[in-house]
């Protein structure tokens, strides 16, 4: 089915999948740190909350549903003139960044925002009767205790970025994704397509076991 | 020490309340009488809508948010279940409020070693909440309420989701705290067996209104209240005694006695009725002890003549014990 993978070339395969890593690894920070901010703002903001504010909240949660309801493929077509302004490109690994980070960041957000209200309440009250800070309590409680559910947060995040820089082949940005795209279904290259394919698994298979294995590590409960 | 007015439909209203430094002071109620929210109020965690709350001379309802932060340090409270950080351990979990207050390290280190000896956790430090029982958590809660040397420690129903025998040596703690620091304790709870072992003072709360209060011993004694009457009742204890099933017992006149404090140990009942020459059978009555006072109440069956009797209570009276003849 797959002939003798005459079709592969190692070289190409490598660059590609290294392409791929960077995509996630530069994804994956600012998506951490973008996703981290508004879900913790989303949380405090909430109704009952230490900053509760529901105007803002209501503000915010809106633009978070409207960027998460949009596809990812579309989405990355229609920014791509503050792709272009922010990085310089809208191709390659560059530019595949933004769109990257603007489809994941609300995602995450959703999930930061789950998981800080999984913190029990008495022991934000506790904190906040020993005289913490709402700044206080967000770093020595909601972070800490919600810890696990955060990084189980940031795996399945990573997870699916891994799936957006596959799409991300469309507009050119490179990697395993795009290398599947070409060869196999552009040129009917089978194998070149089942060898991105195991890569793409093995990698998700990787991110998976090393985030649960994590999660285990600080949810000392 | 605490003063509050609060307004129309609130949870509770009309409460002026003022703990004195150095005492134990004890508020009763059923769930969702407002004791909780009395005890919230106290460092506004809760704020009332209308009225004051005042901790050792600052009145906490005037201040800004990050004064009120700084105050909120000089009142410790532990709560029914623990609250503590689940992800830290025993040692982080009492350090918390002195990172809060930024005290330098070595004596963070040193104050924490000093609160696990003294709530008697010696060797639990590396543990995870997890880990430990009931009553080691609520240990670990009081350690943490007190790391900061505070003034004044709130308990939120502290002993509730503890068994009888844990409850009575977290109770023997709280005692030995107020006895050794001065510490200031109000506490909240719905077992009157909480307020008669530890509490001075004791306030009855029902449906948001305070509607009696006083020296426990006092209250306990002679409960006004319906409801109070049912705490006591409850704490099996009963003062009220059930004359009803005596009748057949009886064979002169029922007398009923209370006293409390030192007379209590004292043979005066005896010597008020051998004097007349009278004799008495007691059919009901307990002598005991509510934190340090001890009290007893009795029911007394006394035959002898109408003039003994009233020489009887006169005696006794006298001698400061409270008498009634009720039949």
């Amino acid at each position: 089915m797959f002939g003798n993978f005459s079709n592969v070339r190692p070289d190409e395969l490598r660059e590609a999948a290294y392409a791929t890593l960077r995509m996630l690894g530069l994804s994956i920070m600012f998506t951490v740190v973008l996703g981290l901010l508004i879900g913790i703002l989303l949380f405090l903001t909430s109704r009952g909350q230490l900053l509760s504010q529901p105007v803002v909240y209501g503000v915010l949660s809106f633009v978070v549903n409207v960027l998460r309801s949009v596809p990812f493929v579309i989405l990355m077509i229609s920014i791509m003139p503050f792709t272009k302004w922010l990085t310089g490109t809208s191709i390659g690994v560059e530019g595949s960044i933004p769109p990257l980070v603007v489809a994941a960041a609300p995602f995450f957000a959703r999930l930061v925002e789950t998981s800080l209200r999984e913190v029990d309440r008495g022991v934000i009250e506790a904190a906040q009767a020993m005289g913490a800070s709402s700044w206080s309590i967000v770093r020595r409680v909601l972070i800490r205790e919600a810890g696990g559910g955060l990084l189980a947060g940031v795996t399945i995040t990573a997870v699916t970025l891994v799936s957006y820089t596959a799409m991300s082949g469309v507009i050119g940005g490179g990697g395993l994704g795009d290398l599947a795209l070409r060869y196999g279904y552009q040129r009917f290259q089978t194998d070149v397509m089942f060898v991105t394919v195991v890569l793409l698994v093995l990698l998700v298979q990787l991110l998976q076991s090393i985030g649960d294995l994590l999660v285990r590590r600080i949810s000392r409960k | 020490m605490y003063r509050s007015r609060a307004g129309v439909t609130e949870a509770i209203r009309g409460i002026d309340l003022h703990v004195r430094s150095g005492e134990i002071f004890g508020v009763i109620g059923h769930s969702g009488a407002g004791k909780s929210t009395l005890l919230r109020c106290v460092n506004l965690l809760e704020r009332p809508t209308t009225g004051s709350v005042t901790v050792g001379g600052v009145e906490l309802t005037k201040l800004s948010a990050r004064q009120l932060q700084r105050q909120r340090r000089r009142i410790g409270i532990i709560f029914q279940h623990f609250n503590l950080l689940s992800t830290a351990t025993v040692r982080d979990n009492i350090a918390f409020p002195l990172r809060l207050a930024k005290r330098p390290r070595s004596e963070i280190r040193a104050r924490v070693d000093e609160m696990i000896k003294m709530v008697g956790l010696e060797g639990h430090g590396d543990k995870y909440p997890s880990q430990l029982s009931g009553g080691q958590k609520q240990r670990v809660g009081i350690a943490r309420a007190l790391a900061n040397k505070p003034e004044v420690l709130l308990c939120d129903e502290a002993t509730s989701a503890l068994d009888p025998q844990t409850t009575e040596s977290i109770l023997s703690l709280l005692l030995s705290i107020n006895e050794k620091l001065g510490l200031t304790i109000m506490l909240i709870t719905h077992e009157m067996n909480v307020i008669r072992s530890i509490c001075d003072r004791v306030a009855v709360i029902d449906d948001g209104v305070i509607v009696e209060s006083g020296e426990v011993i006092d209250v306990f004694l002679h409960p006004q209240q319906r409801i109070t009457q049912e705490f006591v009742a409850q704490s099996g204890d009963a003062s009220d005694e059930f004359t009803s099933g005596l009748d057949g017992a009886r064979r002169g006149r029922l007398l009923r006695v209370r006293f409390k404090g030192e007379m209590t140990y004292e043979p005066v009942l005896f010597e008020a009725v051998k004097e007349t020459g009278a004799v008495f059978s007691i059919l009901q009555g307990t002598v005991s002890r509510m934190k340090r006072v001890p009290y007893g109440h009795l029911l007394v069956d006394v035959r002898g003549s109408n003039m003994d009797m009233d020489r009887i209570v006169e005696r006794l009276r006298t001698e400061g014990i409270e008498a009634e003849v009720l039949s």
